[in-house]
């Protein structure tokens, strides 16, 4: 359980995040989606009490970080800069990590094998791949079991292989009732795995809802009709509230209206469907939608700053 | 939600019953870097070395220009000091070797490891110091007792040399690794507080060789005040068996302080600053 409370970072005049509360419960996985530069590296530096928020405060299972005996034991951690030493080995990282909190060696070993390094886990980090590096990273996370896991943007650098690897694994530490809290710039790969999203851009808490929801709340909904006789039925379907667009010949989008409608309508006057398809807006449209603000402020600051 | 809605399974993670953070645990861990990287060992091997093999040169030259010492330069050579000459070069490494510990971490970015492992981060502080100035005093000191017996042994053939057994002897090779760790220390204040390799090593030499040498061309009554309280002038007294200016622990006390101040203000920042 993670819990920000009017969280504020400023680095001088610049505001990274800005009175964000959020609750990021257990057993599902949560997305922390936003553009590039929303701020989310930020809060999670705040979780981890790496940064001091300006204002606020976050709290993971009661309390704040540096307050629990154990810390690596509540929050497990992927950052997305590597913090590792370049020129140690994976093993002695971990077991470095391991000693501050009397954990042995056969947990090290455990984890090693977990996320498939054993081959080279005396190998100098410096030598890594990226998706080594990043595996080496979920080992550190997962060292002393978390209730909690923290990871930014964990899939960066894996290959296919290592993106399903990672997914499942999010899912799969959810369904043990942890709290799983990831984050990501790709509405995409949170559609795969997340249930719950808090979506910030510019700092601001933009949603906090499920994906579900999320997607339902997209405002374009629209219906994709196939007809010979296109002409007819727009012409009487098109209302006040119902807007049609021809596609192509024989191919129709309306909007403002549902697919029941349509199709009672379509019977009635005894017009032939071919297809008949409600097209909801995939969550990548919804994501942009939504964050469109936070960009465009972004673009006026350039102009801003170029006139 | 109660904890048994939550159902976190263990999924048979191996893990003590007394998982926490202890001051114990946190020098354990500062072991383990210590000893799992390869500059570590090379800098501590290296500043043996130095001390160990410039000793046996410098004394080695010294008993065989013998013949030409005159009477008057005899009673003056210092043969203690002659065999601890290797100083000067452990000095730098000992000190780099203390800024590197520090300033590896923020260069790598596992600092933020580091610290979010304990989160209170001043156990990192106490736990780095604890291990670098145990590994430092044990070496340099061997290195020390090693370079004066060598030192001596060569220096008896032409009848130069002296025992440990003589007046502040023993208190000059044993303060030579108080020294030198002291030096290393300073290293590592220093690497708290500016947290880059370059600028940390940049300002320990400043401090440690290019000071000195500025305060020398100071007018000598200012000269003369200020020299004996640098921090290396006044660090070196204890390992000389005759001091030049402070009393041999009244100059390490000097030093002590500065480390005390450095490292005090280390360990303020890193606390209040952002990792």
């Amino acid at each position: 359980m993670i819990e920000a409370r009017g969280l504020t970072k400023r680095y001088g005049e610049k505001t990274a995040v800005a009175a964000l509360s959020f609750t990021v419960r257990p057993g599902v996985v949560t997305g922390f989606l936003g553009p590039n530069g929303a701020g989310k590296s930020t809060t999670m530096r705040m979780i981890l009490g790496l940064d001091a928020p300006t204002h606020g405060d976050v709290t993971v299972n009661g309390r704040r970080y540096a307050d629990h005996a154990a810390p690596l034991h509540e929050v497990g951690a992927l950052l997305e800069a590597k913090a590792v030493h370049t020129g140690r080995s994976a093993y002695h990282h971990l077991l470095a990590m391991a000693c501050t909190h009397g954990i042995s060696r056969t947990r090290v070993d455990e984890v090693i094998d977990l996320v498939g390094l054993r081959e080279v886990a005396r190998r100098r980090v410096g030598s890594f791949s990226l998706g080594m590096g990043q595996r080496l990273g979920v080992a550190c996370a997962l060292l002393a079991d978390p209730a909690t896991l923290v990871l930014d943007e964990p899939v960066n650098g894996l290959d296919p292989e290592g993106i399903l690897w990672i997914r499942n694994l999010m899912r799969g530490l959810a369904a043990e009732g942890r709290t799983v809290f990831v984050s990501s710039h790709l509405m995409s790969e949170m559609a795969l795995t997340a249930e719950h999203l808090v979506v910030i851009g510019r700092g601001r808490l933009i949603a906090d809802v499920s994906v579900a929801e999320f997607t339902n709340s997209a405002s374009r909904k629209l219906v994709r009709v196939r007809t010979p006789m296109a002409t007819q039925l727009r012409d009487l379907l098109v209302g006040p509230d119902v807007s049609v667009t021809d596609v192509e010949p024989g191919l129709l989008e309306v909007t403002g209206t549902d697919t029941t409608a349509i199709g009672r309508l379509a019977c009635q006057r005894a017009i032939p469907l071919i297809e008949l398809t409600p097209v909801q807006a995939s969550l990548e449209e919804a994501f942009m939608e939504l964050t469109q603000d936070a960009v465009e402020y972004h673009a006026q600051d350039a102009e801003g700053i170029a006139s | 939600m109660t904890t048994a809605q939550i159902g976190r399974r263990r999924q048979g993670a191996t893990l003590p019953a007394d998982m926490k953070v202890t001051p114990t645990r946190v020098i354990r861990s500062e072991w383990v870097k210590f000893w799992s990287l390869e500059s570590s060992k090379v800098a501590i091997g290296a500043a043996f070395l130095g001390m160990v093999g410039i000793g046996i040169l410098y004394t080695a030259l010294l008993a065989a220009h013998s013949s030409g010492v005159s009477p008057a330069d005899r009673v003056r050579l210092d043969p203690t000091s002659a065999s601890l000459s290797g100083y000067s070069i452990a000095q730098l490494i000992v000190g780099v070797l203390g800024a590197l510990i520090v300033t590896g971490e923020y260069g790598t970015g596992m600092v933020r490891a580091s610290l979010s492992a304990v989160p209170k981060r001043l156990p990192v502080v106490w736990g780095k110091l604890a291990v670098f100035a145990g590994v430092t005093f044990v070496v340099t000191t061997a290195a020390s007792l090693i370079a004066f017996f060598i030192g001596q042994a060569i220096l008896d053939g032409p009848g130069l040399g002296t025992t440990i057994g003589a007046p502040g002897v023993l208190r000059a090779v044993v303060g030579m690794g108080l020294y030198l760790t002291g030096i290393g220390v300073l290293g590592v204040g220093l690497g708290w507080i500016i947290r880059n390799t370059a600028g940390t090593v940049a300002t320990l030499i400043g401090l440690v060789l290019v000071l000195p040498g500025i305060v020398q061309a100071l007018p000598a009554s200012w000269g003369e005040r200020i020299a004996p309280y640098l921090p290396n002038i006044a660090g070196h007294e204890v390992a000389m068996v005759h001091p030049a200016m402070l009393a041999p622990w009244a100059g390490f006390g000097v030093l002590v302080a500065y480390l005390v101040v450095v490292t005090g203000m280390g360990a303020y920042l890193l606390k209040r600053r952002d990792a």
